[in-house]
């Protein structure tokens, strides 16, 4: 049979050696081993100071973007919803009235939109499936909660902030999202 | 009157000197909990407990706090008073062996010579060996009362792994002792300063011996059958919580530094400062040093504790009894043997 590693070895079942009976040997032999890790270079990361560079295809927290101008892109059309395999995402769609143009890219938007992040798999589908570039994967974690239904994330959290009428909580939120 | 006046005098002197070494024991054990910590992760490429206070040396204090404030359970079907007896006995036991350990020569103080040794008894290693053996009933209190069947069979395999290690102990200090002449633990420190080599020198397999079994008798892994966490889950503490269980662990470090200091003050020379004749320094300096030493040898004996703790892994039982039985006693034998003929051939 083919071996399944290049590190397998045949099983020796002669039986031991003196030297070997007396085990002493083995042990002081284990012993220089683990002395020689106390001086090792340590691969701990510090985590709050330090945190671990995430790989470029990492996919975190959802965010919803907005256009250029500050308009929110979503046009609740829920194809993402109809793409989610885990049913994280809850919507309901409203008409735009007069004078919200400057809300609202399209004549119809998401009054409610909600992603579960109990259910969510992060699979990047809702991404993939929305043809307004309305939703991201950023690279932030969900953070944890005491309770399950902080958990239920609406649009408050979702929405990045305007660009337009708060720039510093626009590029605060970018940067946020971006370096973690 | 004068004679009365002196014997007070005393009694505050041992008093004091009790309550220091007690103190001693204490923050030294609460700080192994400390070093194990700090010492497994190195020997692991981790880092260890590294945030509270600086390089985390408060880690202890919050450790005991916690065990402190944690929920007290005593299972209903225990037995109450045997439940809470147990730990008591364990920690009361660490701590009574270490009353004729002489920790350091003479300390000259307000013209009075204070002996740093709380009781010179001449039976002294009789003594500790006494305590000792009473320091399984802690571990086979605990699991009998705790009325729970993997409580108990640790306890048992605690017990039997105790007696059978005490033997080869017993024997291969017998041939130290044929070396020796004597029990006390002060004439052995002196015999081995007054210019002879240590002990270990003569007795090295003795010493081995007595080493593996100081090992088995603290408990600590390879030797950590009482608490198999993996085939008796948790073993003999399994029903305890909060500080009775601080407790159990606790005087397992306790124990472990009373060992190593017992083990350098029969085999490497107490207090004995390696290379230096003590006679030519001044007799206080001479006394803080002998402490200081005899502390850096049980600290040392304690690291390689931990650093053989951190390489093997457990015993299984029927291992375990093997080197004990067919192993280490004889071996123990051989070597009272042997020195009885040698000590014979240089009379
Ligand atoms: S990442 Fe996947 S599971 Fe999560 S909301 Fe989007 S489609 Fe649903
Ligand atoms: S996020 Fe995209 S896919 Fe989902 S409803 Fe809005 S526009 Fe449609």
């Amino acid at each position: 049979m083919q071996a399944l590693t290049q590190r397998s070895k045949p099983v020796s079942r002669e039986p031991m050696s003196l030297m070997e009976r007396i085990y002493l040997p083995a042990i002081f032999k284990g012993m220089v081993i683990t002395f020689g890790h106390m001086f090792r270079k340590k691969p701990t990361i510090n985590y709050p100071e330090q945190t671990r560079p995430f790989s470029p295809v990492f996919r975190g927290l959802q965010v919803l973007n907005r256009d250029e101008e500050g308009r929110e892109r979503c046009t609740a059309c829920g194809l993402c919803a109809v793409a989610c395999p885990a049913e994280a995402i809850t919507m309901e769609a409203a008409e735009r009235k007069e004078g919200e143009e400057n809300l609202y890219r399209e004549e119809k938007y998401a009054a409610r939109y909600e992603i579960n992040m109990l259910r969510c798999i992060f699979c990047g589908l809702c991404e993939e499936a929305c043809p307004k570039d309305a939703i991201y994967l950023s690279e932030t974690v969900t953070p944890a909660s005491f309770a399950r239904k902080e958990l239920i994330y609406g649009k408050t959290e979702l929405l990045i902030p305007n660009p337009v009428t708060e720039p510093e909580a626009f590029a605060k939120a970018r940067e946020a999202r971006k370096d973690r | 009157m004068h004679l009365l006046a002196l014997d007070w005098m005393m009694l505050i002197e041992k008093l004091v000197l009790i309550a220091v070494i007690i103190t001693v024991s204490l923050v030294v054990a609460m700080y192994l909990t400390y070093g194990e910590r700090k010492v497994a992760a190195f020997l692991q490429d981790r880092r260890g407990p590294n945030r509270a206070g600086p390089a985390g040396l408060l880690q202890p204090l919050a450790d005991g706090l916690k065990l402190f404030f944690k929920e007290e359970i005593i299972p209903n079907s225990s037995n109450r008073f045997l439940f809470v007896l147990g730990p008591c006995l364990a920690m009361l036991t660490a701590m009574m062996s270490c009353a004729v350990v002489p920790w350091g020569s003479d300390f000259t103080m307000f013209g009075r010579t204070i002996s740093l040794q709380i009781a010179d008894v001449n039976i002294g290693i009789l003594y500790v060996f006494g305590v000792v053996s009473m320091g399984v009933y802690g571990i086979m209190i605990g699991g009998w009362a705790s009325n729970n069947k993997f409580s108990l069979l640790a306890a048992l395999r605690g017990a039997s792994q105790v007696i059978s290690y005490e033997l080869a102990m017993g024997i291969s200090l017998i041939a130290l002792l044929m070396m020796t002449n004597t029990l006390s633990l002060k004439t052995i420190v002196e015999q081995q300063m007054n210019g002879s080599w240590w002990n270990v020198v003569y007795q090295p397999l003795g010493f081995l011996i007595f080493f593996v079994c100081a090992m088995a008798e603290c408990n600590r892994a390879p030797f950590d059958l009482p608490e198999a966490e993996s085939e008796l889950n948790m073993g003999y503490h399994q029903e305890y919580s909060s500080m009775k269980l601080g407790f159990y662990l606790f005087s397992e470090y306790i124990n472990m530094f009373i060992s190593s200091i017992i083990m350098a003050t029969l085999f490497f020379g107490g207090y004995d400062i390696p290379f230096v004749n003590e006679a030519n320094l001044a007799p206080n300096l001479a006394a803080v040093l002998g402490v200081v030493c005899l502390l850096g040898k049980s600290l040392i004996f304690i690291f390689v504790f931990m650093w053989i703790r951190w390489t093997l892994p457990r015993f299984r039982y029927d291992q375990l009894m093997n080197l004990g039985w067919k192993a280490l006693i004889p071996l123990a034998l051989l070597n009272m043997v042997g020195t009885a003929v040698i000590e014979l051939w240089k009379q």
